[in-house]
């Protein structure tokens, strides 16, 4: 819809140009989200696309994925060598609401700094224990987990004038065998629960429950646990919460469901031939 | 800017904040619709350099350089894009508002991408189709009705529906039986919409896809409150503003009170409504209004509006709102003057009545059913918005008119109620519609209309006024909340002896429709069933939601999920299957319609197809579809069905007039009233006056739903467009094939009328001929010089609207004729012209004798006991449409209501905070039903021929949707084995059935 009240777009090439985002200035990446309600306090925005950051760059230690890639980007980055959990990035984009159309120009950066529980970009950098970078305003670098990034129902750690620079997967990640659990009230609707599973090389095992809670939630262990212990873990998590998506309960039932199929399925052997462990939950 | 549209360039300057989809839309790329503008139905749908994004979300700035391909850019008629052709020849479309965008997202998919079509369509909604028809065209591939695997299609057009059963025993009537094997064009054929080709290109108007020089925008401000009156309101610095050229509130509003919702007779319902009321009953009611050179200069002095208010308490519970006590949502209104039960008790309507001795039956029965039923509210969600523009035609001279293009299901009544709001001669205001972007009853109210003739009466300028996807969901009525009692008796044998209802509507803070749908909710819900011993008792209150109103179905859906979930479970108490119980226990010919009392005798059965569609649907069932279980020890599997009756007409009068002229060029203008908006009546208008004519479809035009084309049509509700106004065209058809029979043997003296035959040219006896030309001109030449009393003049439908020039010529066809008296329906067919002078026949109807139509609903569902998930595996539809006038049509309308009820069984449900705000206002959190989420249904048709509808054919709307939700309800219990009473059967309430 139109933002009726912006009346500059300032051009962001450099990161001086950041000095013009404030209360009424907002960091514009792809548009999707920020365009789909009214923002009648705006009055400029800043366009992050301006920068050119080049979308995906695969280095020794991962994955660095910029802030202003798009989803369709990402889905669409070829696997690198043994990377075990390429299939998890198609399919934390289909966990967004969003269609293929959508894909094309929402970011990855964006839809973490929307911080939607049911964000499935937040899944996703969660889940493989990625690393974001924050430019503050004042000029300084942050790199945090982006577990911790968002902070609850669309709130994270980006103060005015801050901008999330980049999301970080490391390589080890990459190469852990994964598994992505999403359940709706409809069969491909708004996420009530993303669940997922990673079990890395070393044998440590990952649960990040998601879109059932106002903010990713993270249970660890250092081999895959028994069911009872799982399921013990997931009923003592505090963050689930109701809006039009599912009720706190439902959410925490059948996260605890998800939490087991994917338990038992990275509990089996690794499969050589299957390209994805995961299954479509329809 | 410079960047490339449809393959020109264009150099023009967006707004820095605007979207992509506004900028099309002022360079009059009108093919660009508006259904959310939150980038969540797909209907502005476009490519950039050949990338599809939605349009609305997508910053117009970033188009610099591009190419942008919209719907009128992949194929224009006469010269379709294959995709295009491909929506036309499967009937991919109803009201056709998502079709240009659904048409841009389709050109990009490759064969490749087809297996994974619902999750590519899912930014992509259609309410009307139910997507059967939409998969179809995508795959270029015809699947059979009874949902068999698809085959390829026929070039030449759909495949046969699938007919099954016998013919019933109908008494021999008047009516013409339709001619069979049905030719094409003709009533009983799958004859595409007349405006196919346009739709899919994204060139056929709708309300607002028209350029008027020097129009205003209005922007409203909403009520913060849910209950408060307005102690001061200051407008000075709004007015103040730079291009604001007016700033409504309370004390510019007329007196009159009236009623949004709109019925042929407009005591029906209840006098509540001001255009602006001090007093603000729900959250987001009209507080103020400015009208300004753009919506962005109005949004900014709405902002700038300063007002105080005084709150006062509210309720918003049915129930506490009906107790004693209870704050008072229209405690100041007179009770007669404004119509309503009793204001001191929040009391809209209510009903009480008992046929027989109710306690005498239950004390016969062996068998007692109770138990409460609860619906919840619903969004119509039609894809295109409320909205109006208006204008003064002769302003300032005697012949001053206000004209209002609207997106409406009723512009005759809309004509009359502005009329009386503003208290002007109906000779003074014009109301037509452009194609409308879908209803279901949402539109059988002034929503807009009224602010935009209060503005337009203010500026004297052109003004409009849209309605947003949030004002949908916050402001429009939705359908009523019910709480649905039923208690039922029966004897060992199955028979029923007892049946009460107890209902409880809430109407929310206005009256419109809260009589109507709480009495026609309790109306063949009840009837459907022979039983000696009925009770009713309804209550419609108000509370201070926001407002409900009328909904496809218009009350019997709610009491339907009531009564067939009860009769569901005196089947599994009595040990028969609910077919049998049905069978046994229904209405037949002959047996009195009873609801508390014997209904007039203006219902009877024209025709009577229940025993066929229980039949169908259970034969349907019993046959399966081969779908399996998902494996897992999770899943439980369950049946259930359930039966809906419906009058085919309105009760109390439901007006249509039309007419059909010879023009000059041998072609044939047919004038009506009902408005198109998805239901495909305009389709079978065609049909019916090709029949008729002996001619076929492409010779005939339609101009409708415009107070100056013919002289009235109470509208397009209540299933009648094809039943009343279809009916007049018929009328009129017949009359003027009787007219030019005669002309031809004035014209060929010697050869008697009644031996000439028509045929697509002109008309022969014999080896005798001559052109509808030729009589057309010795017509012409007959008339008195000057006699401009109806054109003859050849028509442009297609130029409805869609010409950029002042806005007085906006949607004036041709030179219409006087406008006849408006204030009283018309009892008599208007005067049929001379022959001698102009070939023309009318007709009117007044549905005055009513039928009625069956539906049967059968599911087989899955359950997840893990997850609340219900997966539906075999829907059926059996339906008593009485001769079928459009097969491909009717199914889809079926597919349609039946995808509309699966979301509200499952899916919809517009919440509210319990203070009055709603929380879904946005797409994204109503879910309405997607490709993903729908089954393909099973539509059978049950072969009946109507002694009342045109050709033997009866309405079938609505009645698809009213079975659904019980039917998927008793399947739902079938499978776990515990009565859901509540919609929607979301999977979390579900999962809390079984966990509780």
């Amino acid at each position: 819809m139109d933002l009726n009240t912006v009346v500059t777009i300032t051009p962001a090439r450099v990161r001086s140009d950041l000095s013009a985002l404030g209360d009424t200035v907002a960091p514009l990446a792809g548009g999707s989200e920020l365009f789909a309600d009214p923002r009648a306090h705006l009055t400029g925005l800043v366009d992050l696309q301006a920068f050119g950051w080049p979308a995906l760059t695969v280095t020794g230690a991962g994955l660095e994925i910029a802030a202003t890639c798009t989803l369709a980007q990402l889905a669409a980055l070829p696997a690198g060598p043994g990377w075990t959990a390429h299939p998890l990035l198609f399919e934390c984009c289909t966990a967004l609401y969003g269609s293929f159309k959508v894909w094309n120009v929402a970011t990855v950066g964006g839809n973490l700094a929307t911080a939607l529980p049911a964000g499935p970009m937040t899944s996703l950098a969660a889940a493989l224990d990625a690393e974001v970078l924050v430019w503050r305003r004042d000029g300084s670098d942050e790199r945090l987990p982006a577990a911790d990034f968002v902070t609850g129902d669309m709130t994270t750690v980006l103060g005015t004038g801050d901008v999330l620079r980049s999301i970080h997967i490391p390589e080890a990640s990459l190469r852990a065998r994964t598994a992505f659990r999403k359940i709706a009230l409809s069969p491909i609707g708004r996420s009530g629960a993303v669940v997922i599973g990673r079990l890395d090389r070393d044998g440590r095992f990952t649960l990040t429950v998601t879109a059932a809670t106002l903010r990713p939630v993270q249970l660890r262990y250092d081999a895959i646990p028994a069911a009872a212990e799982l399921r013990a873990d997931v009923a003592g998590i505090d963050a689930w919460f109701t809006d039009a998506h599912g009720a706190a309960d439902w959410r925490a039932a059948v996260s605890a469901v998800l939490a087991e199929e994917i338990r038992h399925q990275l509990e089996a052997p690794e499969s050589g031939t299957t390209p994805t462990e995961s299954e479509a939950r329809p | 800017m410079r960047f490339e549209i449809n393959g020109q360039w264009v150099d023009a300057a967006a707004a820095p904040g605007q979207c992509l989809r506004t900028f099309l839309r002022e360079l009059e790329h009108f093919e660009v619709k508006k259904g959310c503008d939150t980038g969540d139905c797909g209907a502005c749908s476009v490519l950039v350099d050949g990338t599809p994004v939605h349009s609305c979300v997508y910053p117009a700035f970033r188009a610099e350089g591009t190419a942008i391909t919209t719907a009128a850019g992949l194929g224009t008629p006469g010269s379709l894009a294959p995709v295009q052709q491909r929506f036309v020849d499967h009937a991919g479309f109803q009201c056709g508002f998502c079709t240009p965008g659904m048409v841009v997202t389709a050109s990009t998919l490759t064969e490749h991408d087809l297996e994974d079509l619902p999750r590519l369509l899912k930014g992509n909604i259609c309410r009307c189709t139910g997507y059967r028809a939409i998969d179809d065209a995508i795959h270029g591939r015809h699947t059979p009705a009874d949902g068999s695997a698809p085959c390829a299609l026929p070039a030449d057009g759909l495949g046969p529906v699938v007919r099954t059963g016998t013919r019933a025993t109908t008494q021999a009537g008047q009516t013409p039986t339709a001619p069979t094997p049905p030719a094409r064009g003709y009533v009983g054929s799958s004859t595409h919409a007349p405006a196919s080709e346009r739709v899919v290109s994204g060139l056929e108007p709708y309300t607002l896809d028209v350029a008027v020089p020097g129009l205003l925008h209005v922007s409203v401000l909403q009520s913060p409150h849910a209950h408060a009156r307005i102690r001061s309101i200051d407008t000075g610095r709004a007015a103040a503003l730079p291009g604001v050229h007016a700033v409504l509130t309370h004390t510019d509003s007329p007196a009159t009170l009236f009623s949004t919702a709109r019925h042929e007779d407009r005591t029906d319902d209840p006098d509540d409504t001001l255009v602006f009321d001090r007093v603000l009953r729900f959250r987001g009611q009209r507080v103020a209004a400015v009208v300004a050179d753009t919506v962005a200069i109005a949004e900014a002095a709405c902002r700038l509006i300063e007002v105080e208010y005084d709150l006062l308490p509210a309720v918003f519970d049915p129930v506490l709102a009906a107790a004693p006590g209870a704050p008072l949502v229209h405690g100041e209104k007179d009770a007669a003057a404004s119509r309503v039960a009793d204001p001191s008790r929040n009391l809209v309507a209510e009903l009480h009545g008992e046929y027989g001795d109710l306690e005498a039956g239950l004390g016969e029965a062996t068998h007692l059913v109770t138990g409460t039923w609860q619906t919840q509210r619903v969004a119509h969600t039609h894809l295109e918005t409320h909205g109006t523009i208006g204008w003064l035609e002769h302003a300032g001279t005697p012949e001053q008119r206000l004209v209002l293009r609207t997106s409406s299901q009723v512009p005759f009544l809309v004509q009359r109620e502005i009329c009386h709001i503003f208290d002007l001669d109906p000779a003074a205001v014009r109301v037509f519609t452009a194609r409308v972007g879908g209803g279901f009853g949402g539109k059988q109210e002034i929503l807009t209309e009224d602010l935009v003739s209060l503005a337009v009466l203010a500026t004297g300028r052109p003004v409009q006024y849209e309605f947003s996807r949030s004002d949908e969901f916050r402001v429009a009525p939705t359908r009523h909340p019910m709480r649905v009692g039923v208690t039922l008796g029966a004897t060992d044998d199955g028979r029923l002896t007892a049946l009460a209802l107890d209902v409880l509507s809430d109407t929310g803070a206005y009256g419109n429709h809260g009589p109507g749908v709480m009495y026609h909710g309790s109306s063949e819900s009840v009837s459907l069933y022979s039983v000696p011993n009925k009770r009713v008792d309804a209550r419609s209150v108000y509370t201070n939601n926001l407002p409900s109103g009328a909904f496809r179905g218009y009350g019997l859906g709610q009491v339907i999920f009531g009564v067939e979930s009860a009769l569901d479970d005196l089947a599994r108490d009595l040990g028969v299957s609910p077919f049998d119980l049905r069978r046994l226990n229904s209405v037949r010919p002959g047996d009195p319609l009873v609801v508390t009392h014997v209904e007039g005798d203006d219902l009877i059965f024209g025709s009577y197809g229940l025993d066929q569609c229980l039949d169908l649907a259970e034969a349907a069932l019993a046959r399966g579809n081969g779908v399996p279980v998902p494996t897992g020890p999770e899943w439980r599997v369950g049946e259930g069905m359930a039966t809906a009756m419906i009058a085919t007409v309105p009760p109390r009068g439901h007006f249509a007039q039309a007419s059909v002229t010879l023009c000059a060029d041998g072609r044939y203008a047919v004038r009506v009233g009902t408005a198109e908006f998805g239901n495909g009546t305009t389709t079978v208008h065609t049909q019916l006056a090709a029949t008729a004519l002996g001619t076929s479809p492409d010779r005939i035009d339609i101009l409708q739903s415009d107070t100056d084309t013919i002289g009235y049509d109470t509208g397009a509700f209540g299933s009648a467009g094809v039943v009343v106004a279809g009916k007049a065209v018929l009328g009129a058809s017949t009359a003027l094939a009787a007219v030019l029979r005669q002309a031809a043997a004035d014209a060929r003296p010697g050869t008697p009328a009644d031996a000439w035959l028509l045929e697509p040219d002109g008309l022969r006896c014999g080896s005798t001929a001559v052109s509808l030309t030729e009589l057309a001109a010795r017509a012409a030449a007959a008339a008195p010089a000057g006699d401009a009393s109806v054109s003859t003049t050849p028509v442009d439908p297609t130029d409805v609207g869609t010409t950029p020039v002042d806005p007085i010529s906006i949607g004036s066809a041709p030179a219409p004729s006087a406008p006849a008296a408006l204030t009283t329906p018309p009892t008599a067919a208007p005067e049929p012209a001379p022959s001698s002078t102009v070939l023309r026949g009318t007709s009117s109807e007044d549905g005055a004798v009513r039928s009625v139509a069956f539906n049967v609903q059968a599911f087989r569902v899955a359950v997840s006991t893990l997850t609340g998930e219900v997966r539906i595996l075999q829907s059926i539809q059996a339906a008593d449409a009485g001769v079928v006038m459009n097969p491909a049509q009717c199914r889809g309308q079926i597919e349609g209501g039946v995808a509309q009820a699966i979301g509200t069984a499952l899916f919809e449900e517009v919440l509210l905070d319990g203070e009055g705000t709603v929380t879904t206002s946005v797409l994204r959190n109503y879910h309405v039903p997607l490709l993903a989420d729908l089954p393909v249904t099973e539509v059978y048709f049950a072969e009946t021929t109507d002694e009342l509808g045109p050709y033997g054919a009866k309405s079938m709307s609505e009645s698809p949707y009213n079975p659904v939700a019980p039917a998927l309800a008793n399947a739902v219990r079938d499978a776990i084995g515990i009565r859901p009473y509540e919609l929607p059967m979301s999977r979390d309430r579900i999962w809390r059935l079984m966990h509780p």
